[in-house]
């Protein structure tokens, strides 16, 4: 079942993708200032929200594991984590690709730079201690907690860092919003193709837990 | 109602009775604290005037530096022999265990703070405590820290290489809370507006609101079989 879905997402990808590429780098038009440079940008806003959406989903699996104890949640809400942590990865890294040119700095400590890099510690913190943990049962809920807490954090770090910044003078401000309509289009084009991304990577995590929770069972039974 | 204060309270008296007989724990974070202190005087000078804009961070990671060896502490000294399996297993609400858990760390906090100001004060030359309001600020941050660190502290424990674990799952969670503290006492300690500081109030209290709630849920389900 898992398997045929994930076959279908796959087929879906290799059609998405390319229809993406397009879009992004020959419909959009390129950005008079920043010029080619700043086609990084579907790609660095679309990571962002699926490294968003995806710790979105592992605080929601987090608290329905926590109500009902059905062990496929937490195999969700794990991979949902480490799908999410890749995506924000690569936003840690595109951003600072695309801010060198047109910031002239690698690095700001800018509230969404720096709220998007204490998610990123906190994932972290959420997969290094599902490896340390031994016991199925105890992980499972531990990872919920944290799984739970380190999301509700999210705002309040981004309001405390703003508050931080606002003290301090802003030394770049991010330039004017107004982005051409067609330009728009391929954001959205994007945005949806990297969710596509976002569930067929889900899936495959989801079949090597599956796999893994097997093994345990037959393991048990020995 | 009073079995679940009076279960608190067991809690905290025998964590109390524990650190007051041995004084394992607040003796190695009395002088880790203090040597935090002492090492961070080496990267300004602290007789010059920078120092009031950095004063308030170097206290407060000496704080929560040696803050994060006691809960460990704390917890270990708990799972040794089994002991927290057993006190689980007691018939009380298991979130007033993990409260017990709390205030005494709480205390243990206080105490900490208790010893390291003065010396702080008098090696930087510098009052912390010029205005009031800066007890309820480190009432607040001590709060928040021992909150999350108790939770954290029962997590790590269980996990391979809890020394390492408890500083990389709590700090990243605390953000809001270090910079609070820090950014308000170094409104305290340069005596600016403290009308400035009522941001950083407002975002400690709405931090231990929401923490506060968010574990009394969730605890139960996390320790239960």
């Amino acid at each position: 079942m898992l398997s045929k879905v994930s076959r279908v997402f796959d087929i879906l990808l290799i059609i998405a993708v390319p229809i993406g590429l397009y879009f992004a780098f020959i419909y959009a038009p390129i950005e008079y200032k920043m010029g080619i440079v700043q086609k990084i940008f579907y790609f660095h806003v679309a990571s962002a929200w699926v490294g968003f959406f995806a710790f979105f989903i592992t605080f929601l699996m987090s608290i329905i594991f926590l109500i009902n104890r059905k062990f496929i949640f937490d195999d969700i809400a794990e991979a949902s984590a480490e799908v999410g942590l890749l995506f924000t990865t690569i936003v840690l890294v595109t951003g600072p690709i695309w801010a060198k040119p047109t910031w002239g700095a690698y690095w700001t400590w800018d509230p969404r730079l720096t709220t998007t890099l204490i998610l990123w510690f906190i994932y972290v913190g959420y997969i290094l201690l599902r490896q340390f943990i031994v016991d199925v049962n105890q992980r499972a809920k531990f990872s919920a907690a944290l799984g739970i807490i380190g999301f509700i954090d999210v705002p309040i770090v981004f309001l405390s860092i703003r508050l931080w910044r606002t003290i301090h003078p802003n030394v770049v401000q991010k330039g004017g919003g107004g982005l051409h309509p067609d330009m728009l289009t391929s954001l959205f084009v994007c945005l949806g193709i990297f969710t596509i991304i976002y569930i067929a990577l889900l899936l495959k995590r989801l079949s090597v837990s599956s796999l893994e929770r097997r093994i345990l069972i037959i393991e048990e039974k020995k | 109602m009073t079995s679940y204060f009076k279960a608190i309270y067991a809690i905290l008296k025998k964590d109390l009775m524990v650190e007051f007989r041995t004084k394992e724990s607040i003796n190695s974070m009395a002088v880790f604290g203090l040597l935090t202190v002492t090492v961070f005087s080496f990267i300004l000078d602290p007789s010059s005037d920078s120092k009031i804009e950095v004063a308030g961070g170097i206290f407060w990671i000496a704080i929560i530096f040696s803050g994060l060896l006691g809960l460990g502490k704390s917890m270990l000294n708990e799972v040794n022999g089994g002991n927290f399996e057993a006190i689980l297993l007691a018939p009380v609400d298991s979130t007033s265990i993990f409260f017990g858990k709390f205030i005494a760390n709480m205390t243990s906090m206080f105490l900490l703070e208790i010893i390291i100001l003065p010396i702080f004060s008098v090696f930087y030359s510098i009052n912390i405590l010029s205005h009031p309001l800066m007890l309820l600020i480190l009432f607040l941050t001590t709060y928040a820290f021992s909150l999350l660190g108790t939770l954290f502290s029962v997590i790590s424990v269980k996990s391979r290489s809890r020394e390492a674990m408890l500083p990389l799952l709590l700090l990243p969670i605390l953000i809001p809370v270090i910079l609070a503290a820090i950014l308000s006492t170094n409104i305290f300690v340069a005596g600016d507006d403290i009308v400035g500081s009522y941001n950083w109030i407002k975002i400690l209290s709405v931090f231990n609101i929401i923490f506060t709630t968010v574990i009394f849920v969730i605890f139960p389900s996390i320790v239960e079989e």
